[in-house]
């Protein structure tokens, strides 16, 4: 790999100040990043190591909110009481990520900033679009069975690959970064965005935003609520498709009605994909199966499938009415 | 002489170099640093077919640490070759992408590794063909298939038995290419001396690479020495030399220091060999009562542009059934591919998926229980050869599986157990692999102490070859475990066959055990006392191997699986697998229960998530590391059994012993699919089982 030089900031605005170098990077747990570098397709010449600077605590705000450190390790996240209790789809989601040994290493703003898993990005001998604007898209044509059927452009049909998006996606978690000017706060899942004619640019960030926390909202349902990743291993294997659901039911005379409810779609799309359509259709109504595989049906139908991943609309259909169904259950 | 009461054969020694393995004391090849060594980084061609025009090194040259590019241009001239893979940088052709095409020296790995991304090699490329399909033009009979079997074999008249059957099943089974992945990958240090060449290198075979080497450089075997004491693994990958062994030894020949080179895993999926992918037409014609009248078993198979790899996928089907009439035969086509090779049990792993799988279509054809079915169609001498069989135990190792798995009572019907969300099905197939042996020398020295050194060049993969020969030496010798030492794993040692082909024990230990009878005597002509010099003996079983009575020798097993497939999902899960085998007298319990459970769980991995990705565009295997190449994780294995049922055969060595290494592969990926069949009433033919195979299909 290219040789880089490794910094060490002592806070944040040290390290911002350290990323205006113009090849700098920011380093979390390096479980993508340096795979990355090693594989030729990230050069940073400068490495901003900001596991110490970037907050690595989970602690309640005085609204309520529980504001999670950028630093916070994938494993501590997961295993957090306040997480495990208030926002279990988040803890699932997290664990059904990568390896203990990864969960150990990551962080959770680098796994927000992981990028996609689409197979020729990862080779430097192939053209992307992603990786080199302009060069093309192999992966239309080529292998995409992993690779995106919503909000997908010509130019690029990849996949943000993080389970631990999706729930925060669902959640409408914040996300707070610490510029060049100042402090912003970007709401999930607007972070990230859609490839259109730029899918070198995975999310809204500017050039040396640092992420300093994740800000999760008091979301009381979401005590109920769960997260079901397919995969084709058991364990190990990035999400074929998920599915993050939080649903909050009344149980009339007239059968269970949807009070309200969260759905978010993972491996579907080059973000994390909150699937509003099938929201606005499932609340107020029926919780049953047919109502559920309606509202999929609703969020689906903009979906535009490539020959090779067609099964991920009936799949992700499943998964919703099934999640759902799981919850209605749960709730009785 | 000490005499021991209990026989070493049988007991569960542990591992004799575990303590060494788990310490971190065994050295592997790549731990050897020799004074002044040089790193490799190999450039792999980007094109699939085509030539190098030039290689620009002017950048990589001026990176700190780089000492040279070594290319066709430069590169010293070897002897031609026998497997033309081994040509390495003879000249500009490229014939499959990822086929090295210069190399990059310098002090350190990184430094190396940055020039190598820097090299610039331009070339003229050709339009490529890399689909398998079996209808290809290009197809055709090759000469012979792997180890030395016909490509076609006939017996009566198929066709007309097959039109005359009252049951037909003919069907079409696809398995995909898959790469070996050993945990150690492949590595060479090569280093000239005066005397000549020495390669600590991880080969399954130190005296067989040590020729291939010779002949290359155009020297006496005598002068290269191949060490290979700690191998992490091979499942074939490791049987013969792959070209980054020659690209070593040509790099450290360029540049006169030694050359240290680690074949990344990556690269691994070009350069060091993988399974064919197979078409195979099964065709079984059968009496209502499931009685075989015909097998027709046609594979469509491929190999590279500049080398014949012919997979001898349809020889098992012409011993597993007594059937009157029978077809099988082989058809190859050579595309700008890289070239398969071995990969644990060749021939028989994808052979066997689709006679299985078959099987279990006839079974339900027939309404005959898939137990039940294969136990009908026995044979009473092996159907390829007239010949009888050593020992043949197939039917009991079907019957102790039924017992054991609790299969009495099951409901035929597929697609009707349900727990909840999940289908519930359970499934059977058989499994068998060839004993072989081959000619192996050893000697074996007493010492006055009382201790004895065994010298074989045989190779302990991790299998527990230096264990299993310690035991068997032991034996021999009439004394304990304790007492003897294993020398292995340098080509300077008496010459030993591959540990490949399930043979490893059966051929070095005959030797061992020659070996040792020879010595017992000597030291009986001494009175049992040993000179100061110690004594040695030596064995070589060329001879008796030549030379042993004509019969069938093969191992066979059933093995059974249970699966739950969502029925939302289409997720397969395996719950339980367990393995019966007779493979002759088990001389390690322990390791050779690893054998099994490794064998089978690979079979699992190749049933449910297996598959390199030929990507048509660039021509070469698209998913190429561990995150994308999936094989079994933890989680996927919850709980597979093996265990044996015993056997006694005379006719196959002193040890009494059937290879072990790979028949816990065969037949697993059919007794999957033969449950995921049970469970779901879809029957997948294509491998793996991936989930949208099933999805559209699931009740
Ligand atoms: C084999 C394997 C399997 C995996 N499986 C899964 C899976 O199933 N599901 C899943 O979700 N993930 C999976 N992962 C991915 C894993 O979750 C990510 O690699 C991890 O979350 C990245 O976190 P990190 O801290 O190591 O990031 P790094 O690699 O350090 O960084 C990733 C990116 O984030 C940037 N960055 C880091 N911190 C900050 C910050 N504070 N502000 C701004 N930018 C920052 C870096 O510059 C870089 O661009 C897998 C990874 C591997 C290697
Ligand atoms: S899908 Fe996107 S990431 Fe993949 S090859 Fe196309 S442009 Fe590159």
């Amino acid at each position: 790999m290219r040789p880089f030089t490794y910094v060490r900031p002592g806070d944040a605005a040290e390290a911002v100040a350290a990323a205006a170098a113009p090849d700098a990077a920011y380093l979390g747990g390096g479980t993508n990043l340096v795979d990355l570098m090693r594989l030729g397709v990230a050069t940073p010449g400068t490495l901003v190591d900001v596991t110490r600077v970037a907050g690595d605590e989970i602690e309640e705000l005085p609204g309520g909110e529980v504001r999670v450190g950028a630093a916070v390790r994938n494993a501590d996240l997961a295993g957090h009481p306040l997480i495990r209790r208030r926002y279990p789809m988040l803890a699932q989601a997290v664990v059904a990520g990568a390896s203990g040994q990864i969960r150990n290493m990551a962080t959770v703003a680098g796994n927000l900033l992981q990028r996609t898993r689409c197979p020729y990005f990862q080779d430097v001998t192939k053209p992307c679009n992603k990786r080199n604007p302009g060069s093309g898209c192999p992966a239309r044509d080529g292998e995409h069975r992993d690779l995106a059927v919503l909000g997908h452009s010509a130019a690029c049909v990849a996949t943000h690959p993080s389970d631990m998006a999706v729930a925060m996606a669902a959640l409408g978690a914040v996300v707070h970064v610490a510029g060049a000017d100042g402090p912003r706060a970007l709401p999930l899942p607007g972070l990230h965005r859609l490839p259109g004619d730029h899918p070198e640019r995975d999310t809204l960030l500017r050039p040396g935003d640092l992420i300093t926390a994740v800000d999760l909202p008091v979301l009381p349902m979401a005590a109920r609520s769960r997260y079901r990743k397919v995969r084709d291993r058991a364990s190990f294997a990035f999400a074929v498709v998920s599915v993050a659901a939080a649903l909050e039911v009344d149980h009339g005379s007239g059968g269970p009605v949807v009070r309200d409810c969260r759905l978010a779609l993972g491996g579907v799309a080059h973000t994390p994909w909150r699937a509003e359509a099938a929201e606005t259709a499932l609340r107020g109504g029926p919780a049953t199966e047919e109502a559920f595989a309606r509202a999929a049906g609703a969020e689906l139908a903009a979906a535009r499938p490539l020959p090779g991943n067609a099964f991920k609309v009936p799949l992700a259909r499943n998964l919703i009415v099934r999640t759902l169904a799981g919850l209605v259950e749960g709730s009785s | 002489m000490t005499t021991t009461a209990a026989p070493a054969v049988g007991s569960a020694l542990p591992r004799v170099d575990g303590l060494d393995k788990v310490t971190g004391r065994a050295r592997y090849a790549f731990e050897h640093t020799p004074r002044d060594a040089l790193y490799a980084a190999p450039v792999q061609a980007t094109i699939a077919r085509g030539e190098v025009d030039r290689v620009d090194a002017t950048e990589a040259l001026r990176r700190p640490g780089v000492v040279a590019v070594v290319w066709h241009a430069n590169a010293p001239r070897l002897a031609p070759a026998d497997d033309a893979e081994l040509a390495v940088l003879q000249s500009p052709r490229v014939a499959y992408r990822g086929q090295y095409v210069a190399v990059v020296l310098a002090e350190t790995p990184h430094e190396a590794r940055e020039a190598a991304r820097l090299l610039h090699v331009e070339y003229t490329a050709e339009p490529h063909d890399v689909e398998l399909r079996a209808d290809h033009p290009k197809m055709y009979r090759p000469a012979q298939v792997n180890a030395g079997y016909a490509t076609d074999e006939e017996h009566g008249d198929p066709d007309a038995a097959l039109a005359a059957a009252p049951v037909v099943v003919d069907a079409t089974y696809t398995t995909p290419a898959e790469h070996n992945n050993p945990m150690e990958p492949h590595a060479t240090v090569a280093e000239w001396h005066s005397g000549g060449l020495v390669l600590h290198d991880s080969t399954q075979g130190a005296s067989a690479l040590r020729r291939t080497l010779a002949a290359l450089f155009g020297m006496p075997p005598e002068q290269v020495r191949v060490i290979a004491r700690h191998v992490g693994g091979g499942f074939g990958s490791k049987g013969r030399a792959h070209p980054h062994v020659v690209l070593a030894a040509l790099a450290a020949k360029q540049v006169g220091r030694p050359v240290k080179l680690a074949v990344t895993r990556q690269q691994m999926f070009a350069v060091t060999g993988y399974r064919t992918p197979t078409v195979q037409r099964v065709r079984l014609g059968a009496e209502p009562d499931g009685r075989l009248a015909a097998i027709v078993h046609e594979a469509f198979e491929q190999s590279s542009t500049i080398a014949e790899f012919a997979e001898q996928t349809t020889v098992p089907t012409r011993m597993m059934y007594a059937a009157p009439h029978r077809r099988t035969c082989h058809r190859l086509v050579r595309l700008d591919v890289p070239t398969p090779s071995w990969m644990r049990a060749p021939g028989e792993t994808p052979g066997m998926f689709a006679l299985e799988s078959a099987m279990d279509e006839l079974a339900a054809a027939c309404g005959v229980d898939p137990v039940e079915l294969r136990v009908r169609n026995e044979p009473a001498t092996d159907p390829a050869t007239g010949l009888p069989f050593s020992s043949r135990n197939l039917v009991a190792c079907l019957r102790e599986g039924a017992r054991r798995f609790g299969w009495a009572g099951r409901d035929p019907r597929p697609g009707v157990r349900r727990e909840g969300r999940l289908l519930v099905g359970t499934g059977v197939a058989a499994s068998t692999y060839p004993a072989y042996r081959a000619p192996s020398a050893a000697s074996v020295t007493a010492g006055p102490d009382g201790d004895f050194v065994v010298r074989i060049a045989a190779t302990d993969i991790g299998t527990g070859a230096r264990t299993a020969l310690t035991q068997i030496a032991a034996d021999a010798l009439g004394t304990a475990p304790g007492r003897v030492r294993l020398e292995i794993g340098d080509s300077d040692l008496p010459r030993a066959t591959v540990a490949g082909g399930s043979m490893g024990t059966a051929s070095w230990g005959t030797a061992v055990v020659r070996a040792c009878h020879a010595l017992v005597a000597e030291l009986d002509r001494h009175a049992g006392r040993v000179p100061a010099g110690g004594l040695t003996a030596e064995a070589d079983t060329g001879e008796e191997i030549r030379g042993q009575e004509k019969l069938a020798r093969h191992a066979f097993g059933a093995q059974f699986a249970e699966v739950a497939v969502d029925a939302d999902t289409g997720e397969t899960r395996v719950r339980r697998l367990l393995g019966v085998f007779a493979a002759g007298r088990i001389i390690n319990p322990v390791t050779a229960r690893s054998q099994f459970l490794g064998g089978m769980t690979m079979g699992l991995s190749m049933a449910l998530l297996e598959e390199s990705v030929m990507d048509r565009e660039f021509g070469d295997y698209l998913n190429h590391d561990l995150a994308q190449y999936h094989l079994a994780a933890h989680a996927d294995v919850p709980d597979v059994q093996a265990c044996w049922v015993a056997e006694d055969d005379p006719h196959l060595n002193p040890m009494g012993s059937k290879g072990i290494g790979e028949i816990g592969i065969v037949g697993t990926a059919a007794a999957i699919a033969n449950a995921v069949h049970h469970a779901t009433g879809v029957r997948v033919r294509d491998l793996p089982i991936r989930l949208e195979r099933l999805l559209e299909h699931l009740p």
